[in-house]
This record gives C-alpha cells, sequence and structure tokens, in this order.
C-alpha cells in the first residue's frame, strides 16, 4: 500500500462505479491469447521428446515458458491488466508470498542449492 | 471450497430486486470481486503448499512407480537429489518405469486451456446480451457455458482415466510419497475444477431459466470466469512442475 | 443510494436507551446478521472458552505445584496442555479478537454492516460448532493430547492410535475455514465500506492492524490446511506424507505448520495492538504519536512475519545458512515493534493522562508485552535458543507477549468498548481489582519461568523431583495463577453485573475522537442513520475539541464531495429511529448460515467413525452432511439479502 495508492482511493467514488467502464480485452486478444497458449503448450511438449530435455537449460526454459502462459491467462482472460488496481494488489500479494515460501522451503529441504 | 462459492455470491446474491442500485461503497468496485480476488490470492497459497510437498518429497519414494524414467543422468536442478539416488540405487532404477503419461496430460491440458476461452467467450455473451449478432447461438452465453463445463467435465475423464491407469499399474495414494503426493495434489485440483463445473452448470440452469442478462448477472459470470481461470493457469503450473520437468 | 430515503432531521431527545424496536429473544439470535449481535456472540463464547483455557492452566499449576504432583496422571496432562493451547489460541485470543473485528469495524469506517453479512454469521457458528467439537471430548478423556502444534511424526496413527488427534485434526480443520471466511468477509468491507472521505491513511489504527491481520489469516491458513489434509490422509485413508519408514521427511509438518505458526502469532497480537492505539490516545487526549509509522510497521510486522517461521525450529538443525538467515530476519522485526512501542510512550508523553480500568490495561500490556519482547529477541539467536528452547524460558516468553500482550490489550478494548456495546460502564472499582490481580498474578505466575526454565525445566513434562531447583519457583508460579484467577472472578461479577446496573453511558463514552462514538450506545441496528463524511483520522475531536487535532492532516473543505449516497458532514447521531421509518433497508434474519456450519461439522465429524470401524456410517454422514450443506449453500445464495 505505497502512498500514492491509498490517496488515489481517496475521492468518494460515485455509487455507479466508475471502475465498471474499464477497457476491456477483444474477442481478437482472446483469440490470439488461445492461439499462443495452444502454440507454447506444443513447443513444451515437443522439447520434451528431443534430447534438449537432459540439457540444463530444459528446466528454466520450461519455466520461463509456463510462467508466460500463466501471465497471459491472468492478465487477458482474467482481464487483470485492465481492472482496478485493488485486484491485481490481491493478487500479486499472495502470489509473492506462496513464491517465495515455495522457494525458501525449497532451498530448507535440499532441492535448490546456491551454486548447484 | 464451499466458502468460495458462498462469499462469492453472498453480498446481493439474489437481488434481482436491487440490482441497479446497489450500496455506497468507497472504490465503487463490487464486493463480491474483491472477495473472490481475496480468495484466489489465499488459494495461491493452498497450492503453493501441495506442490512445495510433492516437489521436497520427489525422488524420496522407496518404492516404484516413479514418475519419470529414472536414470543417473540427471541432473537438472529440481529432480532427484543425491539422497533419493542413494535411497533408490542405480541398478534398481533401471528397470523402473515411468508412469506420468505426457501425451495425454497434453491433451488434458489443452482441453482446460481452451475452456479457458470458452470461458471468456461466456462472459462475453452475458455482457453483449440481446446485441446484434449476439442472438445466434455460437455467440450467445448459453453455448460457450455449455462447452466450458463440457471441456471442464473432459479434463476430468482424462484425469479419472489417468488415475485408473495408475492403479492398474500399481500406484495408489498408499503406494509411496511420490503417490500419496501425487495424488493430493491433482486430486486438490481436480476438486476445485468438479466445484467449478457445478458452478457453471448452476449458471447454465440459470441462464436457460431466464436468460443470464444485465449488470449483476455480468457479475456472477465474470466471478465465476476468475475462479475458472485461477483454476486453469494452476493447471499450467502443475503441467510443468510436476510433469514435463524431471 | 435510491434506496436511502431523504436524511433523517437530527433529534433532540438525547439519552435514549434500550427499546428501540429490535426484535429480542433467543430466535433473533440464532437468525441474526448484525455484525453488533455476532461480535457480541464472538464475544460472550470466546470469554467461556477463555475460561476453560483457564482452568486447564489451574490444573496444570496446581498439579506442578510441589514436586511430585498427583493430581492427574501424565495422560491427563497431556491433554490439559494441548488443549490449553489449542482454546487459548484458536477458540479464545483468536475469537475475542473476532468479537472487536465485528463489532468495531464496521462502526471506526462508518459503514452499516460488513460486506457479507450472512458470510458473517456463518464464520461465528463454523467456529462455535468447531469449537465445541474439539472441546467436548476432554470430559471423556478423548481430548487432543500431542501438543497445539500437533507434531507429526507423533501425530500419525503409529504413535497416536486413539481418537485424540482425530479430534484436533479435523477440528482445526474446522476453525481454520471460520477464520478465512471472516477474513474475506473483513478485507471487502474494509476495502469497500469506508464513509466518504475515509481514506485508508484515516482509518482508526484498530482497523488497520485488522486489515493487516485479515490479510496473515488468508495467506497463513492454507500453510495449515494442506498440513492438516496430509495428516487426515495419513490417518484416514493409509497416505505416506509423514511415514519415515516410507521416506518421509520428519520436517516437513514442522516447516508447513510454522509456515502457518508464525504469521498466526502476528494474529494474535496485532489486533490487541490495534486497541491499544486507540485506548492510549483517548486517555492522554492526544493523536497517536506517529500514525503513520504505526501503519506502515503494522504491515512490514505482517510482511517480515512470512519471513521468520524456522525460528522456531533451530534446534532440528537445520544448518548454519538457514539459521543465519532466520535469525536475521526474526531480529528484524524486533525494529517495527520496537517503533511501536516508543510510538505508544511518546503518545503518553506530556499528554492528559487518566487511568481508568481500559488505560491500566493499555499501559500494562505496552509494558508486559516489552518483556516478551525482549525475551523473543534473546532466542532469535540461535546458539541462546538452542539453551532455552523446549524449556519453561520459553514458556514465560509466549505468555509475556500472549497473555501481558494479547490478553491485556484485549481486556483494556472489553472495559473501553463495552460502554458502546451496552449502553453502561463496567464498574471502575471492580475494574481496578480485577486489574491489579492479573496484573500481579501474571507476573508472580510467569516471570519465575523465566528462572526455572533456565535451570533446565523442560516444558510438558507432568511432574518433576524435588531438588532439582525448580520448587519454589514453580511454587510461585502457581500462587500467581491463583491470583489471576481471583482477578477473573472479579471480571466476571463486574461484567454480569454492570450489563444489568452499569451507570449509562452517553454516546461518547470516554471523550474519543472516532467515528463509533459518534453513535448511540448501544448503537441502533443500522448504525449510521447517515453516513458522515470525514475529513481528519479523528473526525469527532474535529467536532468537539479541534484544538486537539490542530496539528494532524485535515482535507480542505472543497476537498469534500458529498455525493448522492446522502453522506452529510461529521455529526453525532443521538436519536433512535428503527431502520424501517428512515428508510433503510436491513439484512433479512436467516437461520441458512447457521444450518450451513452445522451440516459443514456434521460433514466433517463423519469421519470420526472410520476410527471405531463403523465405515458405513461415516460415509453415510460425511456425504449426508456434504449433500446438505451444499443443499443449504443453494438455498442461501438464491434467497435475498434485504
Amino acid at each position: 500500500m505505497s502512498d500514492q495508492n491509498t490517496q488515489a482511493a481517496h475521492p468518494p467514488a460515485p455509487a455507479h462505479a466508475t471502475a465498471d467502464h474499464h477497457e476491456h480485452p477483444t474477442w481478437k486478444q482472446y483469440k490470439w491469447v488461445a492461439f499462443w497458449l495452444t502454440l507454447i503448450t506444443a513447443v513444451e511438449v515437443w522439447v520434451y521428446y528431443t534430447p534438449f530435455k537432459e540439457s540444463s537449460l530444459f528446466a528454466p526454459t520450461l519455466l520461463v515458458m509456463s510462467a508466460v502462459k500463466f501471465t497471459m491467462v491472468v492478465a487477458y482472460y482474467m482481464h487483470i491488466k485492465y481492472d482496478h488496481w485493488i485486484f491485481k494488489r490481491l493478487f500479486l500479494l499472495g502470489l509473492s508470498i506462496a513464491t517465495v515460501t515455495i522457494l525458501a522451503l525449497l532451498f530448507l529441504f535440499g532441492k535448490l542449492k546456491i551454486g548447484g | 471450497m464451499a466458502t468460495a462459492v458462498a462469499h462469492a455470491s453472498d453480498g446481493h446474491a439474489g437481488d434481482s430486486g436491487h440490482g441497479e442500485h446497489a450500496h455506497y461503497t468507497t472504490t465503487g468496485l463490487e464486493h463480491r470481486k474483491i472477495a473472490i480476488w481475496a480468495f484466489i490470492g489465499s488459494e495461491c497459497m493452498l497450492f503453493a503448499s501441495l506442490i512445495s510437498t510433492y516437489l521436497i518429497y520427489k525422488g524420496r519414494s522407496k518404492v516404484g512407480p516413479m514418475p519419470h524414467e529414472f536414470s543417473c543422468k540427471v541432473s537438472n536442478v529440481v529432480a532427484s537429489t543425491a539422497d533419493g539416488v542413494a535411497a533408490l540405487g542405480c541398478a534398481a532404477a533401471d528397470v523402473m518405469k515411468p508412469i506420468l503419461d505426457i501425451p495425454v496430460t497434453s491433451q488434458s491440458t489443452f482441453v482446460l486451456l481452451m475452456s479457458s476461452l470458452a470461458m471468456v467467450l461466456a462472459l462475453e455473451g452475458v455482457e453483449n446480451h440481446g446485441k446484434p449478432g449476439y442472438d445466434r447461438w455460437f455467440k450467445g452465453s448459453k453455448f460457450w457455458l455449455a462447452m466450458t463445463a463440457l471441456m471442464g467435465a473432459a479434463f476430468l475423464g482424462y484425469q479419472a482415466y489417468e488415475f485408473t491407469a495408475f492403479v492398474h499399474e500399481g500406484l495408489t495414494i498408499k503406494t509411496n510419497l511420490f503417490g500419496s503426493s501425487f495424488f493430493t495434489l491433482t486430486g486438490f485440483h481436480g476438486a476445485h475444477v468438479s466445484a467449478g463445473v457445478l458452478w457453471l452448470l448452476t449458471l447454465l440452469a440459470i441462464d436457460m431459466k431466464r436468460g443470464l442478462k444485465g449488470k449483476n448477472d455480468v457479475l456472477v459470470v465474470d466471478i465465476c470466469a476468475l475462479y475458472w481461470h485461477f483454476v486453469d493457469v494452476v493447471w499450467i503450473a502443475i503441467f510443468t512442475l510436476i510433469y514435463l520437468i524431471q | 443510494m435510491a434506496t436511502t430515503a431523504a436524511p433523517a432531521p437530527i433529534g433532540t431527545h438525547a439519552g435514549a436507551s434500550y427499546g428501540h424496536g429490535e426484535p429480542t429473544g433467543i430466535w433473533s439470535w440464532l437468525t441474526t446478521v448484525d455484525h453488533k449481535r455476532i461480535g457480541t456472540l464472538y464475544l460472550w463464547t470466546a470469554l467461556t472458552f477463555f475460561l476453560v483455557g483457564g482452568i486447564e492452566a489451574l490444573i496444570m499449576r496446581m498439579q506442578l505445584m510441589g514436586p511430585n504432583g498427583q493430581l492427574v496422571s501424565a495422560e491427563v496432562f497431556n491433554q490439559l496442555f494441548t488443549m490449553h493451547g489449542t482454546t487459548m489460541v484458536f477458540l479464545a485470543i483468536m475469537p475475542l479478537s473476532a468479537a472487536f473485528f465485528n463489532y468495531l469495524i464496521p462502526l471506526q469506517i462508518g459503514a452499516r454492516d460488513v460486506a457479507f453479512p450472512r458470510l458473517n454469521a456463518f464464520s461465528y457458528w463454523v467456529y462455535l460448532f468447531g469449537g465445541i467439537f474439539m472441546t467436548v471430548p476432554i470430559f471423556f478423556s478423548a481430548a487432543p493430547n500431542a501438543g497445539w502444534f500437533g507434531y507429526a511424526p507423533l501425530t500419525t496413527m503409529q504413535f497416536s492410535g486413539g481418537l485424540n488427534i482425530d479430534f484436533w485434526v479435523i477440528g482445526l480443520q474446522i476453525l481454520g475455514i471460520s477464520s478465512l471466511a471472516a477474513a474475506f468477509n473483513f478485507i471487502t468491507t474494509i476495502i469497500n465500506m469506508r464513509a466518504p472521505g475515509m481514506t485508508l491513511m484515516r482509518m482508526p489504527i484498530f482497523t488497520w492492524m485488522s486489515f493487516v491481520v485479515q490479510f496473515l489469516l488468508i495467506l497463513a491458513f492454507p500453510a495449515i490446511t494442506v498440513a492438516l489434509v496430509f495428516l487426515l490422509f495419513d490417518r484416514f485413508f493409509g497416505t505416506q506424507f509423514y511415514e519415515l519408514a516410507a521416506g518421509a521427511d520428519p520436517l516437513l509438518w514442522q516447516h508447513l505448520f510454522w509456515v502457518f505458526g508464525h504469521p498466526e502469532v502476528y494474529i494474535l497480537i496485532l489486533p490487541a495492538f490495534g486497541l491499544a492505539s486507540e485506548i492510549l490516545p483517548t486517555f492522554s487526549k492526544k493523536p497517536l504519536f506517529g500514525y503513520n509509522v504505526m501503519v506502515y510497521s503494522g504491515i512490514m510486522i505482517g510482511f517480515l512475519g512470512f519471513g521468520v517461521w524456522a525460528h522456531h525450529m533451530f534446534a532440528v538443525g537445520m544448518g548454519a545458512t538457514a539459521d543465519t538467515i532466520f535469525a536475521m530476519a526474526t531480529l528484524l522485526i524486533g525494529i517495527p515493534t520496537g517503533v511501536k512501542i516508543f510510538n505508544w510512550i511518546a503518545t503518553m508523553w506530556g499528554g492528559q493522562l487518566r487511568f481508568v480500568t481500559a488505560m491500566k490495561f493499555a499501559v500494562a500490556m505496552v509494558a508486559l508485552f516489552t518483556i516478551g519482547g525482549i525475551s523473543g529477541v534473546m532466542h532469535a539467536s540461535p546458539p541462546t535458543d538452542l539453551q532455552q528452547t523446549d524449556t519453561y524460558f520459553i514458556v514465560a516468553h509466549f505468555h509475556y507477549v500472549l497473555f501481558g500482550g494479547s490478553i491485556m490489550g484485549i481486556m483494556g478494548g472489553i472495559y473501553f468498548y463495552f460502554p458502546k456495546m451496552t449502553g453502561r460502564y463496567l464498574s471502575e472499582k471492580l475494574g481496578s481489582l480485577h486489574f491489579w490481580f492479573f496484573f500481579i498474578g501474571m507476573n508472580v505466575t510467569f516471570f519465575p519461568m523465566h528462572y526455572s526454565g533456565m535451570l533446565g525445566m523442560p516444558r510438558r513434562i507432568y511432574t518433576y523431583d524435588a531438588g532439582q531447583g525448580w520448587d519454589q519457583f514453580n511454587w510461585w508460579s502457581t500462587i500467581g495463577t491463583i491470583l489471576m484467577f481471583v482477578g477473573a472472578i472479579f471480571f466476571i461479577i463486574n461484567f454480569f453485573k454492570s450489563r444489568k446496573a452499569g451507570a449509562i453511558a452517553p454516546n461518547d463514552a470516554w471523550g474519543a475522537g472516532t467515528l463509533e462514538w459518534s453513535i448511540p450506545s448501544p448503537p441502533p441496528d443500522y448504525n449510521f442513520a447517515q453516513l458522515p463524511v470525514v475529513t481528519s483520522r479523528y473526525p469527532l475531536w474535529d467536532l468537539k475539541h479541534p484544538e486537539m487535532t490542530a496539528d494532524i492532516a485535515h482535507s480542505a473543505p472543497d476537498e469534500m464531495t458529498i455525493t448522492d449516497s446522502h453522506a452529510v458532514p461529521m455529526h453525532e447521531e443521538t436519536e433512535y429511529k428503527t431502520a424501517k421509518e428512515l428508510g433503510i433497508p436491513m439484512p433479512f434474519p436467516t437461520i441458512k448460515p447457521l444450518f450451513a456450519a452445522l451440516f459443514l461439522v456434521v460433514m466433517f465429524s463423519g469421519l470420526i467413525f472410520i476410527h471405531v470401524g463403523m465405515f458405513a456410517l461415516a460415509m453415510t454422514i460425511t456425504i449426508g452432511g456434504a449433500a446438505l450443506f451444499v443443499g443449504t449453500l443453494y438455498g442461501w445464495l438464491t434467497s435475498p439479502l434485504e
């Protein structure tokens, strides 16, 4: 809750929410997102069957692809990109604490190590 | 999960009488939408705990079956640790067969991803109810709600197939740590999908009965959609972390 | 907007008391969705559990008064300390805080109710039924017996075969649902129902601390939910999460538990901080010193609270790196906490102090929490912690924090807000006795535990031999507990007597500055006849004592926009009219949340029968309960709120 945001919430908003008239993802965007989701999934499965699977870059590559898919669904299908900042904060708060907790637990149980 | 439904629809549930003139709110946002986002934030932590446990226990099972082909060459960061290798012994590992069925799961993943597309189109249908062009069956909310529910059900079908196949190969929730953590994690996700399908079918029934339209209905469908997409993104994470990365 | 009628003129016949057309009788309580009534229910229930937890403590102290005590068996002692911890944490302190969340948050932010009134009722009933479910087995000597933290694998079937742990696992799962549902509700309420002009940085500090606590709840509870699900599956369905022979890690439970458990500590203390931050300025006749810093340090405590959990586990040998990181994070938390303590002191500095009972409790809270905080900093250091862990030193530390901090703060809150809730003051004379017995008794009980702990007395032992240097410290601890009980008796007498015969309290019982004091005591069911427009942190002081708030920020009058929501400039409301007369739509009373809660608990409790060999019965109850729950939910969601 940074200061400018708390300030931004000030003016008593009129009851008929202005926030509802947000910009909206379009049909076209929905279909493009679906296209990319399919394509990335196909690539993910494809690399699984290539020798790249044995590479040490395999896991990071897959994680990045998965993160892209994750972000696209959240940004467009869940229209967080176009919605009120409060929703974004609520989600990112949960997501960031969850991510840090996973990483901390993996380090604590020796699944991740600094310097391999 | 039940609380999800409860809090998401408490505020003005069934308030078709009051629909358009809501109470004063500070932000101009709807109560229910704030609550569902808080709920989704909380769910992140739930799945984080489940996924962490799966990853922590990966490679620690003392008996098979194992998720992936086991080989001593595997050397990426999240894969089997030295502990795991020692516990299993490389000789034994050579004969272990992988159990995760990537082709089948890729299909179910695709189905679930496409259900999200159907969901946004359903919401679009409700938002544009009665507008020119939206009276055609393949543009309306009924069709897309039904499609979303159908694809959700198909995903559950894939999961039932997968679980049954595993049991036939000798992996149950009691067999080893992999079985316990795998079935619990994917089972929790499956339970979320089931609740979502039930929710979608309820909306579809309302749509059939009186038609979903107007500001309040858009909100109700939007909230269900947010939940549905969240369940989808959780699967995106699970597919990569559990199925693809060894 | 259109639903609210034209603003009613402010009446003049002040001093009205009860009898403004609100229904009474048991049915009205079972079906209530009014946040004030639900708050009252929370208060009564939680105080009852507080007494139960206290009696458990008293029996333990009687057992330990001298060496080789014979009052209870080792098994009963196990159940006593387990239920004492579980009761105090989940059934007493959290719900006492919830009582204040319910009662105060809407009043402090100028709202007519919470965002989801029926969900609010549901939270309470789940809590009540869950609490009963977990407490009743103690009368059959089958209460949970593995400590409030239920470490697995100790709690797996192999080591705890009885039903005891089943009650604990299922009971906690039920209580988690209650807390989560309430937390989503309050987050929405605070974000979305503040009166016009009440920006986040003008919210009363209690509401702020509650806001932080709700986030701690929604982010911490999932971790224990998952840990409990694993344990439940291990016990009922044969999974191997905590099965060491199958390769399970004995630390998995500990980590998941403390990922929840440490934020839980702040869930217990922050509401008390908030209450003290309301009481101290009122009786110092000064605005809170460093409001912004108080808010930021509360948020900081919340964030850091997620990064320190492993300091509960230094003794398990996590390695130097992990120990160092968690030790540093723990020491860091001392900073925002210390900032708060200095701000409270600075608030009192130079003020016109009035030591009424509420103020005594608040000041004691600051002092005693400081002692507990300092011993906390001591075992933030792993080498020191290795000497102290699992000894009575730790018991001393967390009782200074939880009794000295949470309970003293909450007691202050009860004395402070009782006039608002009932329209009558609690007796100062009995209150003073209550305070001094609590204060002295608390120190006599817990201070000697620092010594018995340093002399090596382990926690949770049911008896001990003479001649280890612990005898006199234990004797004193028991005497202190008895003193606290005498204090509790004064409190009970005071509570019951003052409800009926206490001095009548006006709107603004203490000369405080926040919105809840601008409406009648007790408040009418709609709270505010007209929503007040807020221009600073202490709207009521702006109105009555502008000189007191001259130094704090106000918004310029032209910045205020009075919308079509019938908000009017800050004012005092003195007259009682019914909601109907004012045309304010009120939520319908409904029994559905109670039944939903009941069926939910039935669903969970069916599982118990699996372990007594009645699998078919268990499944019938569980599936039947689930079906009834879902059915009730549909009925609930399809009936209109108001």
